[in-house]
């Protein structure tokens, strides 16, 4: 993991002051989706080598939500932004 | 060639000048029988049963690096089987008994140490917990004692009993857990598969899997071709990679679990000490150096290093259980990708496809499982038909609710 993730809201920030969530890339089904959609949401991940959107919390900052998509292998982060913003998707909804 | 006192006794007087390698480096045959991906510890040992136990001979195990080169070679040698439910206990002891014969069985010298777990408790609730656990385990047969706060102390005098926030209580034992050498692990089951037949093919990455009518027909690696009839993967913290090849999302996520050994020290630690309430364990080897870890650093990650933040908790955690090891210097510390599954138990099943089997989520607990994991996997591979003690490591467990969750944490990974 980086040293630093550069924080929408706060600029560079060392990474101590964020909590991880996991996967951000996992959306959330409608209730009566069925089985085979809630356990592949409950239990089922991509886990790459490679890039990765996961959800971390500025515990310690702003305490917003961040999508932050590094690399699992280099420990590279190439984009930070507020969950917030993002779509509809990786905000974790789905139609 | 058979080790023994009189052979060393024999190669010295001849300047060791005999001495053999313990495995061959063979060029991989165009088809196998079997074909393991992954030659750690847990590939090994399946290769190894499968020809020992169940006249599986034709096999080879591909290793994208050299034979202890990942998680059997990172680990904090550790072995026990001190669990609770019911899937996970029968498989650890037979896990236990295995390692007690291994050294006679692969006439390797891989130093079994069974010098005693101990678990520290600090609370009413843990100790109630942990007399639980015991209970369990002498209802399966397995030996645990819970030593009070006196005991613990006789034992180990150096431990901080009035620590502020975790005053220890006391501790569960299991006197036959202990450690082991784990290179020497790597290497026996090597030598005792390679000498049956297995053919250990090392630096040799599986990039492809070919798939015919439904079925596995080989894999594409950096050494080419290589065609099989059943395909047995034993990835670890790499599953996901290999399971991706054939379109097989797993429950699994790889996260990295840091490790370190500190300077040579005299003898202080008798035995393996767990402070899980501040994430940190001990033992000692051999060599004097303190060998310690705790928890995971909590994200998805492929790289086998970790964070200065955990190493500093860690340390925290090793000073408030022992204060004298604040005057210890760290001589390394090193990371392993840990294949952690939604309900830390590990998953040894047939899959979807018909001739292609699924060792994984091991989690941070694969090492002590070798020998059951090799075993029970060989068995499945050889019949196809689960041993006994494994059945419950199915892969379809999530699906049909039949989580086998010994922390009580639920599908989080990195909670496990």
């Amino acid at each position: 993991m980086a040293s630093l993730i550069a924080c929408p809201h706060c600029g560079p920030r060392p990474k101590e002051e964020f909590t991880v969530r996991g996967d951000a890339g996992i959306a959330r089904p409608v209730p009566d989706a069925g089985e085979d959609a809630w356990y592949a949401y409950v239990y089922l991940r991509d886990n790459p080598r490679g890039r990765h959107k996961e959800h971390w919390h500025h515990t310690s900052g702003c305490r917003r939500w961040l999508v932050v998509e590094r690399d699992t292998m280099t420990h590279a982060i190439y984009a930070v932004s507020d969950a917030g913003t993002q779509d509809a998707s990786t905000r974790g909804e789905t139609a | 060639m058979r080790y023994s006192a009189f052979s060393v006794f024999l190669n010295a007087l001849r300047g060791n000048k005999d001495w053999k390698p313990a495995w061959r480096s063979p060029v991989p045959k165009n088809h196998y029988d079997v074909v393991i991906i992954g030659g750690g510890g847990h590939g090994l040992a399946t290769a190894y049963y499968l020809a020992k136990e169940f006249g599986v001979t034709n096999v080879a195990v591909l290793e994208k690096g050299y034979i202890g080169s990942g998680n059997v070679g990172r680990n904090t040698t550790i072995i026990r089987s001190n669990y609770l439910l019911q899937g996970n206990n029968p498989f650890y002891e037979l896990s236990m008994k295995l390692w007690e014969g291994l050294e006679q069985d692969f006439n390797f010298n891989a130093m079994v140490s069974q010098r005693g777990v101990l678990n520290l408790y600090h609370s009413d609730a843990q100790r109630d917990a942990y007399t639980r656990r015991g209970n369990a385990m002498r209802l399966h047969g397995v030996d645990a004692d819970l030593l009070d706060r006196n005991t613990v102390r006789q034992m180990l005098p150096f431990l901080d009993f009035d620590n502020a926030r975790f005053p220890i209580q006391g501790a569960l034992m299991q006197k036959r857990g202990g450690t082991v050498r784990h290179d020497a692990v790597a290497w026996g089951y090597a030598r005792g598969a390679d000498s049956r037949g297995v053919d250990i093919i090392q630096n040799c990455e599986v990039t492809g899997i070919r798939r015919e009518n439904g079925r596995v027909v080989g894999v594409e690696t950096s050494q080419g071709f290589i065609g099989c009839g059943k395909l047995a993967l034993a990835a670890a913290g790499n599953s996901t990679v290999v399971a991706d090849m054939v379109d097989m999302k797993l429950p699994i996520e790889s996260h990295v679990l840091q490790a370190f050994v500190s300077e040579g020290l005299k003898p202080f630690i008798d035995n393996v000490v767990t402070f899980g309430a501040g994430h940190f364990y001990v033992s000692q080897s051999d060599k004097g150096g303190l060998v310690f870890g705790g928890d995971i650093d909590g994200y998805n990650s492929y790289a086998q290093r970790g964070n200065l933040a955990t190493v500093e908790h860690v340390a925290e955690a090793g000073v408030a259980m022992i204060p004298a090891l604040s005057r210890v210097r760290v001589l390394r510390s090193w990371g392993g990708v840990m294949d952690m599954s939604m309900d830390g138990s590990p998953i040894i099943d047939r899959t979807p496809i018909d001739n292609l089997y699924l060792n994984a989520g091991w989690c941070y607990g694969g090492f002590k499982a070798t020998p059951a994991s090799g075993f029970c996997y060989a068995h499945l591979i050889a019949k196809n038909e689960p041993h006994e003690t494994g059945r419950a490591f199915r892969l379809d467990r999530f699906a049909r609710g039949r989580m086998i969750d010994e922390k009580g944490v639920g599908s989080q990974p990195n909670l496990h």
